[in-house]
């Protein structure tokens, strides 16, 4: 399945800001996270489509995932 | 003795009287300081009704029992008086090193009454404090008042809050600036001092802040100093991108007001975000006193160098009035800092003049060869600002805020505003609980007042359903109480992101010698913020205040992942009234205040 994935801060380095990735049906935000080699401690916040979902939820095709780091308020 | 001196500066500017005078230790404790204690006395000395921009009116620089001390962010000061713009409370909390020496010079507070003939400036050095003419730097700007009073006391390490010439001219939304980027933004602090012929206060300090047990003092510092580390908000996400990373979140979650909160999702948002800031204009972080987080930014655009933008400016003049142009917000923000206006107000006060231009509203021809108010004209928002400190013309308008320049043109429903004050960067259709903070924080449409957005958005102490209404009235509350509890103690309200009740009731108790609990800090936010509503009540305000505005309630967010939600604030306000121990109608009951103390 097609996902578009945003990175945000510091996740952008040596990676990227937005792609689209073919991931097999059903993967989870957290083996998403994964196949990017970003550490568990960092995902502090997910998004699929804009709403905030914890990572042991399934993608499913055409999904927009965005994942930030520790970021900060204001 | 403590942290708490227990001495206030009163000069009054009519008489020129200058006394320093005991301040009551009741009062103190049960108030606290700063936001608490500063509304206890302004409503004990002013009475209801009375013009905010008169003599009549007071206006008090306040600090906490905690300002000045070795504690993390200890150096905020509040102002507080009555507000010009919605005649409400105004509490308007600054940073930056001001407030600290305020204490070092031996104050808590400085409170000003009356109104001088002609301008003039206080000027403190411990306990030599005089009032002098400040004829020679009426009419300039924030920066260079500050060179030249710096050079005048002869003494570079003196601190200087000023007004520029928004604040001269009684605009509405004028702020006052302290260590040249810091500001008391909100409510028209700025014109109050205005109106009071008070360009500057210039202080200095030799003292020191002890706290009363020295060695549990230092042992609460640093277990807060680790919590602040540890935190990864506090300890990586703000030192890094300071509060701008949020443009992007918010942005994602399909909350960043957009044109006047007609959308809220904007196409061009990492232009304009804290990545692209951090990647093209950051210089270095730009820290207030003894604060080991360091969301200050200082950043530099053709060679002009300034504090900030942070977050809630680079949204207000960038998305809310469709501009994309990173650089032109950079400038419009440093042309607030200068001529002194607050820059959530001055932005929102464009975007809602850019609708009533879309919408026919204004006409070119009232522009008087200004830029043209069309959405996303980056030189409208540099320009417009700057205007904003005329005496007369379209500029004169908008430094009037949102409110009074919707409804001059008959339609104040594109004022995107509570009672009067613009709403920050949150489009609360997509945020239930922040929402119903917004309808009802005492000081009109504010973020600061608890920010909901914490557990709303960024999941933090817990991650709540945005959209769900179960549990927020609670929610607000508490945070609410909290906020208030941190605004007295001298704290920056960011240490909440790492720290608690109980970590704040340590750090006081140890800093004054009286004993407070977790639930005596939030006690003593509950009382202030009891006190503010009561204030604000004997100005003719009620529960018909308490909303939205109607776009909000009534229209659907059009696109993107918030669609299709309004604000459903009628279904929270009877609990959130509830909750705070007020009547149905908003009114704090008796059995409230006498639990209170009040
Ligand atoms: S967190 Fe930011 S605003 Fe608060 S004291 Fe530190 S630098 Fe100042």
């Amino acid at each position: 399945m097609q996902i578009t994935v945003k990175l945000f801060a510091t996740l952008r380095n040596n990676r990227f800001k937005i792609e689209v990735h073919e991931y097999p049906e059903g993967s989870t935000i957290l083996q998403v996270a994964e196949a990017l080699e970003i550490p568990k401690e960092e995902l502090a916040l997910t998004l699929i489509n804009g709403i905030s979902l914890e990572v042991d939820n399934a993608l499913k095709d055409g999904d927009t995932l965005a994942i930030f780091p520790p970021v900060g308020g204001g | 003795m403590g942290s708490v001196l227990g001495k206030v500066l009163r000069v009054n500017l009519t008489t020129g009287v200058i006394a320093a005078e005991e301040l009551s230790a009741e009062l103190s404790k049960s108030f606290i300081g700063g936001r608490g204690l500063g509304g206890k006395m302004l409503t004990n000395e002013i009475a209801a009704g009375i013009d905010a921009l008169s003599e009549e009116n007071k206006l008090f620089f306040i600090t906490g029992p905690l300002t000045g001390t070795s504690a993390p962010t200890g150096g905020r000061y509040m102002v507080v008086t009555k507000s010009p713009l919605n005649n409400v409370i105004a509490s308007s909390n600054s940073g930056g090193f001001w407030g600290a020496e305020l204490k070092f010079a031996g104050y808590d507070m400085l409170i000003v009454e009356g109104k001088a003939a002609t301008p003039v400036y206080i000027n403190i050095k411990d306990g030599d404090v005089e009032i002098k003419a400040a004829d020679h730097v009426w009419g300039k700007n924030t920066n260079e008042t500050t060179d030249m009073l710096l050079s005048e006391v002869g003494d570079h390490k003196a601190r200087v809050a000023n007004i520029g010439t928004a604040g001269e001219q009684l605009s509405r939304i004028a702020c006052i600036m302290n260590d040249r980027w810091r500001a008391a933004g909100r409510s028209g602090v700025g014109a109050v001092m205005g109106s009071k012929n008070l360009k500057a206060v210039v202080v200095r300090g030799s003292g020191k802040v002890e706290a009363a047990d020295v060695d549990k003092f230092k042992e609460h510092v640093k277990a807060a100093m680790g919590k602040i580390k540890e935190n990864g908000v506090t300890g990586q996400g703000l030192p890094a991108y300071g509060t701008a990373v949020l443009i992007n979140i918010i942005n994602e979650a399909g909350i960043l007001p957009t044109n006047n909160f007609q959308e809220g999702v904007f196409p061009h948002a990492d232009e304009i975000s804290g990545e692209t800031l951090a990647e093209k204009y950051l210089k270095k972080k730009d820290p207030c006193y003894r604060c080991p987080i360091a969301c200050g930014r200082y950043c530099e655009v053709d060679g002009v160098g300034s504090g900030g933008p942070e977050y809630e400016t680079i949204w207000a003049f960038g998305s809310d009035c469709g501009v994309s142009d990173l650089k032109a917000i950079i400038k419009a923000n440093n042309a607030c800092n200068e001529i002194g206006v607050d820059t959530i107000s001055a932005g929102a006060t464009i975007a809602a003049a850019m609708e009533l231009y879309q919408r026919g509203y204004v006409k070119a021809d009232e522009l008087a060869g200004g830029p043209e108010l069309a959405w996303g004209n980056a030189e409208a928002v540099v320009e417009w600002v700057k205007r904003m400190g005329d005496t007369d013309g379209f500029g004169k308008k908008l430094a009037m805020g949102s409110a009074r320049l919707t409804e001059a043109y008959g339609a104040p429903e594109l004022s995107m505003a509570v009672k009067k004050l613009e709403l920050p960067a949150y489009d609360p259709r997509g945020l239930m609980g922040h929402g119903l903070q917004y309808a009802t924080s005492n000081r009109g449409g504010c973020h600061v007042r608890g920010y909901m957005i914490s557990p709303e958005i960024l999941g933090m102490p817990e991650k709540l359903d945005r959209f769900s209404l179960e549990g927020k009235a609670e929610w607000v509350r508490i945070f609410q109480d909290l906020t208030a509890a941190i605004d007295s103690s001298g704290l920056c309200l960011f240490t909440s992101f790492a720290l608690g009740a109980d970590d704040y009731a340590n750090l006081l108790t140890a800093a004054t010698g009286v004993d407070y609990t977790a639930a005596d800090v939030l006690a003593a936010g509950d009382r202030a913020y009891n006190v503010e509503r009561l204030f604000n009540m004997a100005e003719g305000y009620s529960a018909a205040d308490d909303t939205l505005p109607k776009r909000l309630l009534d229209e659907p967010m059009p696109a993107g992942p918030t669609k299709g939600h309004v604000h459903p604030l009628d279904q929270l306000l009877p609990k959130y009234y509830e909750v705070r121990g007020w009547d149905a109608t908003g009114v704090p009951t008796a059995d409230k205040k006498k639990s209170l103390g009040l």
